[in-house]
């Protein structure tokens, strides 16, 4: 190819193609996605309002959540004709206010899903950081103690042991938390083999780290993205099924102000007064809604990849 | 008149950094019974291309051009349903990934059979027969049991076999082969290319050969169009392109080549220093400049083709030069 | 195929028995069922006498072997409650669960799968948003809600349908809307992401550069790949009906095994209660079972290898 000689000058400029884009820390680019994510604003929005509204309700409350004045019994909220700015959510059967007992109620829900969701997600991660690291015959065992959890009828089971336990607030809790560890050791073994085929965990293994630290310092800190989704949505999960159990007079008991059994209690008075079952079921479903699009969106933040 | 007719196509994808120019102003032409190599290396816009003649680009990549046409009909206006009619029948193609181009869940056989039957209306039994003869001419043994079973029982080469033959079934004008050869290993690829090159010679097909390896158009192609970061850099009959490569790429390509008995043992072979640029955003000049070793302030000015001989042109400013020169 | 089959089965076989010691052990441990039947106002004289009445003394695991050796020959002793045989119990009650299982499944089935479908091929679009959003607001919708929302409107409102029971087949349409309810959101996730898989896939473009119509290749060639997934995923919503049958049985009062359950657990009838968890786990363990082995049959790379 020497019939060409380099005559022409070198080149003096690099080609102008494009841009390169900006540099970004992972944890800018998260809140620019986080930003745009609608879904992720509009369920943390409510989220926090629920959350304030929970902590704060000893001074916002109007009454005594279990103040009962049989006088003004099922008096309807503010919206209804014969509804008073006393009462502005109304009443239940023993003349307690409801907007009161919505706000403790929001107590009870929160706290019931966070710790639950602590002893949960404690238990499942880690079966499932040990089933992923070291495989062969953990995993298959571990595998068979997630497929046993699974066969177990779980809303069943939770009624009986909480019935059996006593039915107070720290029964249900710890019932759930040692049902609803499935979906952390599911995820979490998943993500685990993912990363133990990496490179930094061969190398952290290669330069004689203990078996614990590489668990704690190397894998844990790189599935915690996918822990939390998980948590956000099992909070949710606890949460819905709490109020399954309160409903059918097993799970919280009375005169706790707990939405399903807020419901529970409703359930005779909602042919002529459906707010009774309406405003807590309303409460329950805006805040399952609002966890669940915080999880939802974190998913498609925090991997945009993976999405599902 | 050629039997596909190309003119300035465009393929450009809309991404969040900008609009990302995948394919900008390709021309060629295929005549019948010719077959053209489109050569360049990944993402320089080859795959795109022939995809485009197709119709089946993905949904966001949008295709734009002055002429496209197959056999006299505008490709361009046409609406789907006479595409498809097109596709498959007198135009087919040939994928690079044998191992996942065949549905896992339904027999050679049904797969085979499907791509006649959705063209010509004719019973179960002529196009099994039609299947089964075409199945022993790409050299599969064994024909009517292979009929029955199911792709993930087939190695990868006897699913590329199988492929072509699926292209083969309606007898296609032109024939479109993806990378036909890259997925699989270096003695099957001999086999297949020159099963293609005998096909193609035996049905009278025109045939879009796109490949990254000079060596296999070396053996089969008539044309060469040499494309880098979605554009042709050089153009011209194979024969042609060899003997006299112009564009600094393509000898650059050429130079990464060991060429027995001519390249001395540990004498180092080419290479090509730096990578495809970014083709986002509004792309002016030529580029390849800033991987050129003869790169030119005029290099980022507008580019044409300049003609090296007859029928190959390169687009060039140093062979605008040096025929000044000549 | 059959290698496997036997395979599948012997894990279920003895993920059921597992799941049995798990029922059996979480009922003794959880309380002193001794205490929870007598009552409250026993004296200690009074609940042992009734410890040794049904051999609660014994080991555990004495008594786990007893009630395992009769429950393989369909022996579940006697009800404390009901004054019957477990068994008699459970097969009046059984049929009203299932059919309210089957029918909620169909349903969701119904409409989770051609939602799924539509929003993965028309991805992107106001069509996919619509069905994520449904879903999104789907899941947050307690069961029990739901049922509630759908008697006050449709019995009490506009007195369609009746409130509660099961004695004829308009019982059946909201309690069967209600459970069914539960499985959509996740069905029409995993068809609309087993479907968005299975179209960028590279049989699919071979499909359309034969030149198919879009009907042959979303169909034939697409959705039979995507609805793989999908049947694992009906058999353990089925299985999870069943379960959280108990809460759409107590909101419709529907005498099915649910209810049965929900009676008994309120009136510490622990011989039904156990009978019953076991009964639905083992439901389930079939269901994964059977579940597996459709999966092989329609995916050809299982089945023959």
């Amino acid at each position: 190819m020497s019939n060409i000689a380099p005559s022409l000058a070198p080149a003096t400029e690099p080609a102008r193609f494009d841009v390169a884009p900006e540099r970004r820390t992972p944890f800018s680019a998260f809140l620019r996605r986080a930003r745009r994510h609608g879904g992720l604003l509009i369920g943390a929005g409510v989220l926090l309002i629920i959350v304030i509204a929970a902590v704060s309700a000893p001074l916002i409350a109007p009454h005594d959540p279990y103040a009962q004045n049989l006088a003004q019994r099922l008096i309807p909220p503010i919206w209804h004709p014969k509804g008073s700015w006393e009462h502005i959510l109304g009443t239940d059967k023993l003349g307690r206010d409801y907007l009161s007992r919505l706000l403790y109620g929001a107590q009870i829900s929160l706290l019931i899903g966070l710790l639950t969701v602590t002893i949960s997600g404690v238990i499942g991660t880690v079966l499932g950081i040990c089933a992923g690291y070291f495989g062969g015959r953990v995993d298959a065992v571990l595998s068979y103690v997630i497929t046993t959890r699974l066969a177990l009828p779980v809303v069943l089971v939770a009624l009986a042991s909480a019935a059996l336990v006593g039915g107070s607030l720290e029964g249900v809790i710890i019932v759930l938390g040692l049902l609803l560890w499935d979906r952390f050791a599911v995820v979490t073994r998943s993500a685990t083999q993912q990363i133990v085929r990496t490179d930094y965990v061969a190398a952290a293994q290669a330069i004689g780290c203990s078996t614990p630290r590489i668990l704690f310092m190397e894998i844990l800190p790189n599935i915690l993205n996918a822990l939390i989704v998980v948590a956000t949505l099992e909070v949710a999960h606890a949460i819905l099924l709490e109020a399954a159990l309160s409903f059918l007079g097993l799970g919280v008991q009375p005169p706790l102000p707990s939405w399903g059994l807020m419901i529970s209690e409703g359930k005779q008075y909602m042919f002529f007064s459906p707010w009774v079952i309406g405003v807590p079921a309303t409460a329950l479903i805006f805040l399952v809604l609002a966890i669940n699009l915080v999880g939802d969106g974190l998913r498609d933040v925090t991997a945009p990849e993976n999405r599902t | 008149m050629a039997l596909l007719e190309v003119q300035d196509l465009v393929i450009d994808i809309p991404t969040a950094s900008g609009l990302l120019h995948a394919v900008s102003e390709v021309s060629f032409s295929v005549d019948r019974g010719e077959t053209l190599a489109i050569v360049g290396e990944s993402g320089s816009g080859k795959s795109l291309t022939s995809l485009a003649i197709m119709d089946l680009l993905p949904r966001v990549a949008k295709r734009r051009a002055a002429t496209l046409t197959f056999d006299g009909t505008d490709l361009l206006s046409m609406r789907e349903p006479e595409m498809r009619k097109l596709r498959g029948s007198r135009m087919a193609m040939i994928f690079q990934e044998p191992m996942t181009s065949l549905n896992p869940a339904y027999t050679i056989g049904n797969q085979l059979m499907e791509a006649l039957r959705c063209h010509e209306d004719v019973g179960a039994e002529k196009a099994r027969a039609r299947a089964v003869e075409l199945l022993e001419r790409v050299g599969i043994a064994g024909a009517e049991r292979r009929l029955l079973q199911y792709p993930h029982q087939l190695s990868g080469g006897l699913r590329q076999r199988v492929m072509i033959a699926m292209a083969l079934m309606c007898k296609p004008d032109l024939i479109i082969a993806d990378e036909p050869t890259t997925a699989l290993d270096v003695t099957i690829q001999a086999q297949i290319l020159r099963l293609l090159h005998d096909l193609k010679k035996e049905f009278g097909m025109a045939m879009i050969l796109v490949t990254h390896d000079l060596g296999v158009v070396a053996r089969v192609a008539d044309k060469v169009a040499v494309m880098y970061a979605g554009a042709i850099v050089e153009r011209g009959p194979a024969r042609a392109v060899f003997k006299a490569p112009s564009h600094p790429y393509t000898r650059g390509l050429l130079n990464c080549i060991p060429v027995p008995g001519r390249t001395a043992p540990g004498t180092p072979l080419g290479a090509i220093r730096g990578q495809l640029p970014n083709l986002i955003g509004r792309l002016e000049g030529c580029a390849f400049r800033d991987r050129c070793d003869f790169a030119a302030p005029e290099c980022s000015g507008p580019m044409r083709y300049v003609p090296v001989d007859a029928g190959h042109d390169v687009r060039c400013i140093r062979a605008e030069a040096r025929k000044a020169v000549a | 195929m059959l290698h496997y089959t036997l395979q599948r089965l012997v894990v279920a076989i003895s993920v059921a028995i597992t799941v049995s010691i798990v029922a059996f052990f979480l009922l003794h441990l959880s309380g002193d069922i001794a205490i929870s039947i007598a009552g409250p106002e026993a004296t200690p004289a009074q609940v042992e006498a009734i410890r040794q009445q049904f051999g609660l003394d014994r080991p555990l695991v004495v008594q786990y072997l007893e009630w395992l050796w009769k429950a393989v020959r369909f022996d579940f002793g006697d009800s404390f409650y009901f004054r019957s045989s477990v068994v008699s119990l459970i097969a009046s009650r059984i049929p009203v669960t299932l059919t309210l299982g089957a029918i909620s499944l169909c349903l969701s089935l119904l409409i989770a799968v051609p939602l799924g479908v539509l929003a993965a091929v028309y991805n992107g679009t106001i069509i996919d948003r619509l069905a994520l959003s449904f879903s999104v607001i789907g899941q947050a919708i307690p069961t029990f809600c739901l049922g509630l929302g759908l008697i006050i409107l449709f019995s009490v409102t506009l007195r369609w349908l009746p409130v509660s029971g099961a004695s004829t087949w308009k019982h059946y349409i909201l309690p069967s809307i209600a459970l069914g309810w539960y499985a959509v959101p996740a069905v029409m996730r995993l068809s609309r992401n087993g479907m968005l898989e299975v179209l960028s896939a590279d049989y699919i473009r071979t499909a359309r550069a034969k030149g198919l119509s879009p009907g042959v290749v979303i169909f034939k060639h697409a959705l039979r790949n995507a609805i793989i997934p999908v049947v694992a995923l009906a058999a353990v919503q089925f299985g999870f009906m069943l379960g959280g049958s108990i809460v759409i049985e107590a909101v419709f009062s529907m005498h099915g095994l649910g209810y049965l359950a929900w009676e008994a657990i309120a009136r510490n009838d622990f011989p039904v209660v156990q009978a019953v968890v076991l009964i639905l786990a083992t439901i389930y363990v079939g269901l994964t079972f059977l579940a597996d082995i459709l999966n092989a049959f329609l995916d050809p790379r299982i089945r023959l290898a």
